[in-house]
């Protein structure tokens, strides 16, 4: 299982690109002859992840834009833990 | 609202998600299990730069995202830096798919330059002599190594891809080594499929069943591994239907997501559908959204009203699509009928035999025939 802590900062592997599709309308993670349908909340979090800001940093600011959300920091770190073990992203 | 009749409910077509440009079929290699067509040397003249950037212009703006360049050998096109960039430009995610024949760090960086996103290095074999064997080319393997490493030197993801068959199967081990040791993020371990020359050479290239499993076993021991070490790379395993029970849903069904636009203009379904007796529509005389949308050959077996029995009332139809048309054309005749791999066909018999046959009397390495233009010329001739 892939660890990460909440000071890591992640960023997008390489070779893989984040990307609003007009035609399907939604945001897509592109990778070597695939692809994957993000759901809002998976895009609101990808599009934080700029190898800058850390995992702690990310789930501050998602909570600065969406005040109302309940259990934001767990929605994003079960997101975390999917993106690592499927190796979209890295730490620096 | 009442229906006046006047305005007929219409499905929306899904977008072609996937293009696939085969900017030639020239290639210095002669792998005799190549998917392109046998009767290549007849193909018209290829498309020009300006013809391939407005067909990746009006495949983007359907939705097309993934834009693979193969062949034949896509570095043989001088222009190649040139249309990656336009694509890439476009918004694609740009793939090229290449022999590593041809390549060099200069061009590699031209590449990168251009944006390109990713390289697929194919590899025969992972010995030196069979692989060379194999490419009918004696410094084949030297320089795939050696371009594998550029490729990874210049910090682009790569995927290695091997085509395994009767020959080359049982080294899997060492395969999957020698990908690890080159740093691969992705492998592909696609065991032959046969269209176009491993169609013609099946009874050399089948691999049998206890070789099949063997294998399998081997990837799945190097997946345990891998995970185990918290490595990136992952293995994709790609079993051959013909020991399957249930075909496989090809292309994900029939001009539901993958075109492919072969060197000339000629658009097809997939890469193997030229052999069918079907008049595919070409970009030099419509538009994409034409072809996509409206064109016969395209339209030819969407959806389920096409399909005959067992396929018509069988309740996994939406699971694989009836299979394969190329294959239900080549050991049928008739490219509507089930796939033979499925085991309610009445022409199974056809798979089994070939399994049979891969048991009992398989033929050798140096009895295939290799694919060059030579000998395309003379299978056309007949």
């Amino acid at each position: 299982m892939s660890e990460f802590n909440l000071d890591d900062c992640p960023r997008i592997r390489r070779g893989f690109r984040l990307q609003w599709e007009p035609v399907q309308n939604c945001d897509v993670l592109l990778y070597p002859e695939g692809m994957i349908q993000l759901n809002e909340s998976a895009a609101h979090i990808l599009k934080l992840v700029d190898g800058q800001r850390s995992i702690a940093q990310i789930i501050a600011q998602l909570q600065e834009q969406f005040p109302d959300v309940q259990g934001l920091d767990e929605d994003v770190l079960t997101f975390m833990g999917v993106a690592y073990a499927q190796f979209w992203l890295e730490s620096c | 609202m009442h229906n006046s009749g006047l305005s007929p409910a219409k499905t929306v077509q899904s977008p072609p998600l996937w293009l696939l440009a085969e900017l030639t079929y020239r290639c210095p290699l002669q792998c005799p299990y190549c998917s392109n067509p046998v009767d290549f040397a007849r193909s018209g003249e290829e498309l020009t730069t300006a013809q391939w950037i407005e067909v990746f212009r009006q495949a983007r703006e359907l939705g097309a995202a993934q834009l693979g360049f193969s062949g034949g050998e896509p570095l043989v096109r001088q222009d190649l830096a040139e249309l990656v960039k336009a694509a890439r430009d476009l918004g694609f995610y740009t793939n090229l798919i290449t022999s590593g024949i041809g390549l060099t760090e200069k061009r590699i960086t031209e590449l990168s330059d251009a944006g390109l996103d990713h390289i697929q290095i194919s590899f025969q074999a992972a010995d030196e002599e069979v692989n060379n064997m194999l490419a009918g080319s004696k410094k084949a393997f030297a320089q795939k190594l050696a371009m594998a490493k550029a490729v990874k030197a210049a910090g682009y993801p790569m995927v290695l891809n091997f085509v395994t068959h009767r020959h080359n199967i049982d080294r899997m081990d060492r395969i999957i080594e020698l990908c690890i040791e080159l740093d691969a993020d992705f492998v592909e371990l696609a065991t032959c499929q046969f269209y176009g020359w491993a169609e013609l050479n099946r009874a050399a290239l089948l691999p049998t069943r206890e070789q099949l499993d063997r294998a399998e076993k081997v990837t799945q021991k190097w997946r345990e591994k891998l995970a185990a070490e918290n490595h990136p790379c992952k293995l994709i395993f790609v079993t051959p239907d013909y020991y399957e029970e249930r075909p496989k849903a090809c292309m994900n069904g029939w001009g539901s997501l993958f075109l492919d636009i072969t060197p000339d203009g000629t658009a097809l379904p997939c890469h193997s559908a030229r052999q069918l007796p079907i008049k595919f529509p070409n970009v030099k005389e419509h538009s994409v959204q034409h072809i996509w949308q409206e064109s016969f050959g395209f339209n030819k077996f969407r959806g389920f009203d096409w399909m005959p029995e067992p396929c018509r009332s069988c309740d996994e139809k939406e699971k694989d699509f009836g299979g394969c048309r190329c294959q239900a054309f080549m050991l049928t005749g008739d490219a509507s009928n089930t796939d033979p791999v499925c085991s309610k066909s009445e022409h199974h018999g056809k798979i089994l035999a070939a399994r049979e046959q891969a048991e009992h009397a398989p033929l050798g390495v140096e009895q295939m025939v290799y694919r060059n233009e030579k000998m395309s010329n003379i299978i056309i001739k007949g």
